[in-house]
């Protein structure tokens, strides 16, 4: 029996030795080396459609602008990551990818509660992290020279909505609920602080991580009638609650933050969420006047319209490939740490979301912020959401430490 | 704190907790009547569960896609829907039982117990697959009725839903049909002697195997009840929804006594009470000290308590060991 198994180890260690060897010397040839760019984003799951986007979105920039480093005689990956949005299959992508000497950017994630701690394990090894759409502030306040956004900041974009609940919703009182994740509960902690200084009554503050049933929240809820209901979070928990609290009969106006940037907010919550208004720190591609061809070209190759964060992460991986190039003057292959460098001084002028510059904790100089409202209860309409107020706005300084 | 608050949700929160508490009990008797045959835990229960809620999902989408979910009256698509989520959930769990639970019968309590959580593994990305293949969608949205989502409104704070009426109607004629099968039929005879000994009823000219077989269909039909009525309730189901319910279903079996069946109903209405009140009073009561978020940790700590003073459960009679 013993010797048996000798024999079939053998065997199988000779066909593995034989497998391989034509594949490494294949990659020897031809090539300076393969420069790799990694998405991490939720590709299954209730907020696959939203990382879905990031993937795609990057993957279009990369085809689009490989040809600089090609020609250098670089062979251009893009590796997708599916983070599955929970912090613990992040940071063991996160582990994966750092183990992987050719991955020389990240392009990710979706959710600030799985972008920190992952990013932590990019800082080991400087490996330069563009974000498409975490918004809490921590992601860039702890001043890592690699990690970087390209979208707004919770702590001004939960001030946006305080401020367009009180000046235009014209709120008296509003009850907030949060899914307890650092995105939600912080972006809902902006928008109570400032509505509270305002003089908008808080009425409730509740986190809860329930996905179905929602009537012990939405009864007291009801009694307490609030004119402004605002939802910390994220479309698939978002939906079910707007849609219950409606039906049992809530009359307050419904109101969140980029969380709700979904068309599967109407898929799943129909007529229930027509005409709420929500901030985000990711314009319609629609609406952004730059970004008409990255639409048309986006809908010509994968068959649907880009979901919000496609545009941000077109822009987030056009600056990993600049970045790199950069740090790959003279042909050859740069570090980790060349890239992370060269990626935060990297300008790009026409950017599909406009002009990107990162200050020196890897905020956008200028990120803008939007109020926008549902139009239609037909999720095939959800580009057709009309802008209601645009802003600009520098990031706030890193706090002092 | 607002005492007329307090006082004027009440019989709202006692109703959300009566519909939820009956949706429990539903499912509970999936686990409690598997182990009062079997003394074996099917812990693949919750995704028969929620099985049943994608197959009436399914059911109500075709009727929609053929324009028959307005033209036929509400009720019969209920009813149809219902039927179609019961038999396929009772089908799948007597697969299951047969493919993973019979050919370990012999083999030590643990080993089935682990091949249920395989299976309950298996089955939730097996749905997962299904759907996103056929739907190309994670979360499936069951379809409104406008009727379902009429309310009767009996005061500023109180409303009674015609969905929750269907929730706890249906419940209740599920818990009554089963109590008919359990105890004036001859079917529901044999399973009460197989339950209590497998070997003297097997003398006795039973065929054991169909009877478990049996029960597991009716428990699986239960399952696919409630969850066809989760979906109808809540609106919302994905291929992982069913583990929460059916982890809390599982509690309220023992809380009831497991292997008991009137306890399973007892202990699902106890523990969706339990939770509806916690949920809708903590912040109320302690000032927003502790929000909604803690009324797993209430709940379950009453139920600790409960356990500890009636370790067998609210219904549950002291087994005798077996020689």
């Amino acid at each position: 029996m013993n010797r048996h198994r000798g024999y079939l180890v053998l065997a199988l260690v000779a066909i593995l030795a034989v497998a391989l060897l034509p594949a490494s010397n294949l990659e020897a040839q031809g090539s300076k080396g393969t420069v790799k760019i990694a998405t991490q984003s939720p590709l299954s799951g209730g907020q696959a459609a939203l990382g879905e986007g990031i993937k795609l979105g990057a993957q279009l920039a990369v085809e689009k602008f490989k040809g600089a480093l090609e020609k250098q005689g670089f062979k251009v990956e893009l590796v997708p990551f599916d983070d599955q949005a929970k912090p613990d299959v992040g940071v063991a992508n996160a582990k994966n990818i750092i183990a992987d000497k050719d991955i020389l950017a990240v392009i990710g994630h979706l959710n600030s509660g799985v972008a920190i701690p992952s990013s932590e394990v990019y800082k080991e090894v400087s490996l330069a992290m563009i974000s498409p759409a975490n918004t809490n502030p921590v992601v860039t306040d702890r001043g890592y020279p690699n990690v970087n956004r390209v979208c707004g900041r919770d702590d001004v974009q939960g001030v946006v909505g305080s401020e367009f609940a009180s000046a235009t919703m014209k709120a008296k009182s509003v009850y907030i609920i949060h899914d307890k994740t650092p995105y939600g509960q912080g972006v809902a902690e902006f928008f109570k602080a400032d509505a509270e200084k305002k003089g908008i009554k808080v009425l409730g503050f509740e986190g809860t991580e329930e996905k179905s049933n929602f009537d012990p929240i939405v009864t007291p809820m009801k009694a307490k009638n609030p004119d402004v209901i605002y939802f910390g979070g994220i479309y698939d928990q978002a939906a079910p609650f707007f849609k219950q609290s409606r039906e049992k009969g809530v009359k307050g106006k419904f109101f969140g933050p980029d969380g709700m940037d979904s068309s599967d907010l109407t898929k799943i919550a129909g007529k229930a969420v027509v005409g709420m208004y929500y901030t985000s720190a990711a314009g319609p591609a629609s609406e952004l006047p730059r970004a008409k061809a990255f639409v048309d070209e986006f809908k010509k190759k994968f068959g649907k319209n880009p979901e919000p964060y496609a545009a941000e992460a077109y822009d987030a991986a056009t600056m990993a490939l600049k970045g790199i190039e950069a740090a790959a003057k003279g042909g050859k292959l740069p570090t980790r740490e060349d890239v992370a460098t060269a990626v935060r001084k990297t300008k790009l002028p026409n950017g599909i979301t406009g002009d990107i510059e990162f200050d020196s904790k890897g905020d956008r100089k200028k990120a803008l912020y939007f109020v926008l409202q549902v139009a239609s209860d037909d999720p095939g309409k959800w580009g057709n959401n009309k802008i209601v107020k645009q802003l600009a706005i520098a990031a706030p300084a890193a706090p002092k430490k | 704190m607002d005492v007329d608050l307090l006082i004027g949700i009440f019989p709202q929160v006692l109703l959300d907790g009566i519909t939820l508490g009956f949706m429990y009990a539903l499912i509970a008797l999936g686990y409690t009547m598997v182990y009062g045959v079997l003394e074996f835990i099917n812990f693949a229960h919750s995704e028969i569960f929620i099985f049943g809620a994608f197959v009436g999902v399914e059911v109500l989408l075709g009727l929609k896609s053929i324009g028959l979910l307005d033209g036929l009256p509400w009720p019969l698509v209920l009813i149809l829907a219902l039927v179609v989520g019961m038999g396929a959930s009772g089908l799948l769990a007597v697969t299951v039982e047969r493919i993973a639970y019979r050919p370990l019968r012999g083999a030590p309590r643990l080993i089935p117990l682990i091949s249920a959580i395989g299976i309950s593994f298996f089955l939730q990305d097996l749905i997962r697959l299904v759907e996103s293949l056929w739907r190309n969608a994670f979360n499936l949205v069951y379809p409104t009725m406008d009727v379902l989502n009429l309310r009767f409104e009996l005061s500023e704070t109180i409303d009674v839903s015609v969905k929750s009426l269907v929730v706890i109607g249906g419940a209740l004629l599920m818990l009554w049909a089963l109590h008919l099968i359990v105890n004036r039929t001859k079917v529901g005879t044999a399973i009460r002697a197989v339950a209590e000994d497998q070997a003297a009823a097997s003398l006795m000219g039973i065929d054991v195997n169909r009877i478990i077989s049996l029960t597991f269909l009716i428990g699986g039909a239960m399952g696919g009840a409630a969850g066809v009525l989760f979906g109808v309730q809540y609106g919302l189901i994905n291929p992982y929804s069913g583990f929460i319910p059916g982890l809390k279903a599982f509690t309220a079996a023992v809380l009831g006594g497991i292997g008991n069946i009137p306890g399973a109903m007892l202990g699902g209405l106890v523990l969706g009470l339990l939770e509806a009140f916690a949920a809708a009073y903590l912040s109320l009561l302690t000032g927003g000290a502790f929000g909604a978020e803690y009324k797993d940790i209430l709940a379950f700590s009453m139920l600790i308590l409960i356990l500890i003073f009636r370790p067998k459960g609210l219904l549950g009679e002291v087994v005798r060991e077996r020689a």
